[in-house]
């Protein structure tokens, strides 16, 4: 054999952290060049993701032990399927908007010359934290990898300069800390209790649920689960689109994928069937009252941010499918590739709103006719990016949805199916009514600029990603379920 | 893989690929999205004439691709999936014949309504093959999105209203569908059709459930079918350009859904299964009433294309009463009329089309005398028009004959007396169109001409040759009912092998 396979997987997940460290290092001195570094740079990442996961998929879960010092000294990172499928998606997502960004922040640049040159360095930074939070296998790490995602999402979310934007970001700023701040004082806690900070089962003392409790509210926080969703609309909405389009896509799942691993590994010990109903309780609310909002949404950037926060919602039916008497590895399998279809769908419908904002001035919903005909590609990929996440076939959403509700079904919780099925309608209700303004036939363009080509064609390629991620879901799933915890599986939930 | 297993999936490929071609060709290369157009419905109808020889032989036509654990797409030909893969492929084609012709001058984008066209095609074609409730369940809603946007096409504060109408219940009844199908399949695992049902070995402990699901079922269905009291968006749906009415109402939604009831009583259920379930009678009472309540509503609009969505209300529930009453007869005419029902509507449809076209007339209290002036499309729609009620030898009149015979042979005499308070009520709303166009004197100055070129003929040829060709296949389906290939002769086939297996 020749060629990757003798690549050793820790020079695949040493280059996923490294490269974009370096390439944001290259681009605070090299400025001028940052664009062109940052899509160099994005290719290299994703070609670094793509080398663990051929790794992952013919020798199984991939694990490096940094400079050879073994924890709790030294660093060690682990690769298993969820890391390598969050990965994999963080590299495609940031590709396609990385090129999107281009063009989108020329003018932003012209006049603020802070505009672009800043966004390349911190979007590096925010994407190094990000493989490395995937990666990361220690309680304390994954403390470091949230602080780095933390602090770039709000430097980003602060990009745009106006009042609006600096206010929202201030906000995130304080929530991302007090999230942050609660995580770490759980993690003394594990620490004092256990003597360790790996991500192994804790016993049940009162110390260990405090940890729990602690851990849990700082990473709901940072996830936006209703109701300590109030900070995400105002900071996604008035970042630029490409900003949006990552916060929304990675940056709420990253410390989601955090809690998951918690749940899942860390606390599974812990958690009876009433605790894991909690966090569903709280999902079935944050469907309801995000897709209310975006119903009621003015904007069509607010719509879009309360939509994540519907959809937020979806991702923590995970805990009462999983740990409430279900089957684990169907949930797990499920929601895992819920973020997956949410991430290219909502990145795509983001892009598409920019471009609206771009071409119409404005993103008032109401005065948006003629959008349909006049940006024809760019509401064709909001469309099928719609069709995801609402969640119907033969979409990656439909395929992520029907997973759900399968497990949902089977465990007889009907409550959670129904919904499943609500949601998707409100889902459908707010997505039309969007269309039911921009399909209106206004005889004259009412555009006030033209649009670069790439600017249209990244929309529509993640959306139909969005789609085609429906119809490869075999192998997607089959990828995302390699090395799967199988500790604390079901039984740990208390299942009869 | 063999080019049997390939068949079903390059049919459905045959208007999709089209269909995401046709979206970029830009607005004035007309030629190139004609000519895209016309090869690729005839390229369909090829593919779709050797699919019926190749099933009439008993091929076995399959084309499985997993999805996800559990999930598999499966379209394969039996001779139901035939009978309307056919029907659409056939009307397709003269649909889109019309629709080039009736769109020449629109405002609005025609690459987009052509690309959504031939999308909506490959939906029912998808829904036609599925091999499964999951397939026909994707493309159920697959066909909801791709018809949203041409009812909307026209952009106007009323079509938009229509549209949101219309999807308010269509995507309603998708998630009853949807629900309906997960739970079946929590319950039972994936399965696929199968002629005589599948699912009498769960009816042990399952009976109960097994009832409920069947009427979710059919309330997801009955949407898209306009079952009553899901019929609202029908006539709402009006106010979509003619060739999308006809499409709607002939073979695309209603059919849909009426095809998915056929589908789920016969090859889900099983006929036999669910008469010993006793949901038959309640589902044969609901078809019932619909038939005579659209009939009724009809009666009272003068909007011609209302009077005629409401006839259909109506008329697709024959396919729902013969799947409700249990026997070979009766199951013959509810199913052929699948295909008598769209050969007809379709002309009438066309038909309206032309009259609001040619001479902006979209009422009936205006169209008096209007036969001088359209001659041939008078004829065409008289001839569809006597079908509906059922005179013979056309082709109504063959479907009703069955379901009446069939209703008498399973003992449910009431039937009977629907049918004929139907036929009175379809002469009672159609016979007076005849005798305004016919026989009453043009009122008032001759309306302005249309926008179309008038050579000779009444309108384009291209407006004219899709509704006389229609009208003539209603006739000579009735005439020639014992013909080989004629649809009452495939729909037998069907039945034999349903009931004789």
């Amino acid at each position: 054999m020749t060629g990757i396979e003798t690549i050793a997987a820790d020079v695949w997940i040493a280059a996923a952290v490294a490269s974009p460290l370096a390439a944001a290092c290259a681009m605070l001195v090299l400025r001028r060049w940052a664009a062109a570094l940052g899509v160099l740079g994005s290719l290299v990442i994703l070609g670094a993701v793509a080398g663990l996961a051929h790794q992952l998929l013919l020798l199984g879960p991939q694990q490096l032990v940094v400079g050879g010092w073994d924890p709790p000294l030294g660093i060690r990172l682990r690769a298993d399927g969820p890391a390598v499928g969050m990965a994999g998606i963080t590299g495609l997502i940031g590709l396609f908007v990385g090129i999107y960004a281009t063009a989108y922040l020329r003018p932003l640049a012209a006049s603020p010359p802070h505009g672009e040159r800043l966004f390349w360095p911190l979007w590096m930074f925010l994407w190094a934290g990000l493989n490395a939070l995937y990666l990361a296998d220690d309680l304390f790490n994954l403390y470091v990898t949230l602080e780095v995602v933390g602090l770039a999402s709000v430097g980003l979310a602060a990009l745009a300069r106006t009042a609006a934007a600096v206010a929202a970001a201030l906000r995130y700023l304080l929530v991302s800390l007090l999230g942050s701040l609660a995580y770490l004082m759980g993690v003394a806690l594990v620490y004092a209790a256990t003597g360790t900070l790996e991500l192994r089962g804790v016993a049940a003392a009162p110390v260990g649920y405090a940890a729990l409790a602690l851990m849990s509210a700082g990473l709901l926080m940072k996830t936006a689960l209703f109701p300590l969703h109030g900070w995400l609309p105002p900071a996604h909405a008035n970042a630029p689109a490409p900003v949006s389009a990552l916060l929304s896509a990675l940056v709420v799942k990253a410390s989601f994928y955090v809690m998951l691993r918690l749940w899942f590994e860390l606390f599974a010990p812990l958690i009876g069937p009433a605790t894991a109903h909690l966090p569903g309780v709280l999902a079935a609310a944050a469907i309801l009252w995000g897709s209310l909002q975006a119903l009621a949404a003015r904007r069509l950037k607010q719509l879009i941010a309360y939509s994540t926060v519907a959809q937020v919602g979806y991702l923590f039916l995970v805990f009462p499918l999983g740990l409430a008497g279900g089957s684990l590895r169907p949930a797990w399998g499920a929601v895992l590739f819920f973020i997956l279809a949410h991430a290219l769908a909502k990145a795509a419908v983001f892009l598409a709103a920019g471009n609206v904002l771009k071409a119409f001035g404005h993103d008032r919903i109401a005065d948006l006719g003629g959008a349909v005909q006049q940006l024809p590609v760019s509401m064709f990929a909001f469309a099928v990016a719609g069709v995801s996440l609402v969640g119907l076939p033969p979409s990656g959403g439909f395929i992520a949805k029907w997973l759900l509700l399968a497990a949902a079904l089977e465990a007889g919780r009907w409550g959670y199916a129904g919904v499943l099925v609500g949601g998707g309608l409100l889902a459908t209700a707010y997505i039309f009514r969007f269309f039911s303004h921009a399909f209106r036939f206004v005889p004259e363009s009412v555009l006030c600029c033209g649009l670069p080509r790439r600017m249209e064609g990244c929309a529509l390629l993640l959306a139909l990603g969005s789609m085609a991620l429906g119809l490869a879901a075999d192998p997607i799933l089959a990828l995302l379920q390699i090395g799967l915890p199988e500790t604390g599986a079901a039984g740990a939930g208390g299942a009869p | 893989m063999t080019f049997d297993n390939w068949l079903p999936l390059s049919i459905l490929l045959t208007s999709l690929i089209p269909g995401a071609l046709i979206f970029m060709i830009p607005e004035e290369r007309r030629g190139l999205r004609t000519s895209l157009n016309m090869g690729a419905a005839v390229l369909k109808l090829a593919l779709v004439a050797l699919m019926v020889w190749g099933v009439r032989h008993e091929h076995v036509y399959e084309t499985r691709l997993p999805l996800a654990a559990g999930l598999q797409l499966v379209l394969a030909a039996d001779a139901l999936s035939v009978l309307l893969a056919a029907l659409s492929s056939v009307l397709w084609f003269v649909t889109t014949l019309y629709a080039i012709a009736y769109l020449e001058h629109s405002p609005q984008s025609r690459s987009r309504f052509f690309g959504f066209f031939s999308l909506c095609v490959s939906s029912t074609l998808g829904i036609a093959l599925a091999g499964n409730l999951i397939t026909f369940l994707l493309f159920y809603e697959m066909l909801t999105l791709t018809t949203y946007p041409l009812v909307v096409h026209r952009g106007t504060p009323a079509s938009m209203r229509a549209g949101k109408i219309y999807l308010a219940y269509t995507i309603g009844g998708g998630a009853l569908f949807l629900l309906a199908v997960a739970w079946l399949t929590a319950l039972t695992g994936p399965l696929d059709f199968t002629g005589g049902g599948v699912l009498r070995r769960f009816a042990d402990p399952h009976a109960g459930e097994l009832r409920v699901i069947f009427f979710l079922l059919i309330a997801g269905l009955g949407v898209k079918a306009a079952l009553v009291p899901l019929h609202g968006w029908l006539p709402q749906a009006m106010v979509a350009p003619a060739p999308v009415s006809a499409l709607l109402h002939a073979v695309a939604v209603v059919k849909a859904g009426a095809f998915g009831i056929v589908r789920v009583v016969y090859d889900v259920y099983g006929i036999q299964f669910a008469a010993e379930l006793g949901v038959l009678r309640p589902l044969a009472v609901l078809a019932a009433v619909t038939i005579v309540y659209g009939s009724v509503r009809a009666l009272f609009q003068d909007d011609l294309k209302k009077r005629l969505a409401y006839s259909t209300v109506s008329q697709v529930s024959y396919i729902a009463l013969g799947a409700g009453i249990l026997g070979p007869l009766a199951t013959l005419g509810g199913m052929v009329h699948l295909v008598h029902q769209g050969l007809m509507k379709i002309t009438l449809f066309f038909c309206a089309g032309n009259v609001a076209e040619g001479a902006g007339i979209h009422r009936i209290s205006r169209m008096a005398g209007i036969g001088r002036r359209f001659p041939v499309t008078m004829a065409a729609f008289s001839l569809a028009a006597f079908g509906m009620i059922g005179v013979p030898p056309m082709a109504g009149f063959i479907s009703k004959w069955f379901l009446a015979a069939g209703a008498l042979a399973a003992g449910e005499g009431w039937v009977i007396g629907v049918l004929a308070a139907s036929s009175a009520l379809n002469a009672a709303y159609f016979l007076p169109i005849l005798h305004t166009v016919w026989f009453k004197p043009p009122e008032g100055p001759p309306p302005a001409a249309g926008p179309t070129p008038r050579g000779r003929l009444e309108i384009g040829w291209m407006l004219l040759a899709p509704p006389a060709v229609t009208a003539l296949l209603a006739l000579t389906s009735g005439l020639l009912a014992d013909a080989y290939l004629s649809p009452l002769w495939w729909t037998r086939l069907i039945v034999d092998r349903e009931y004789l297996p």
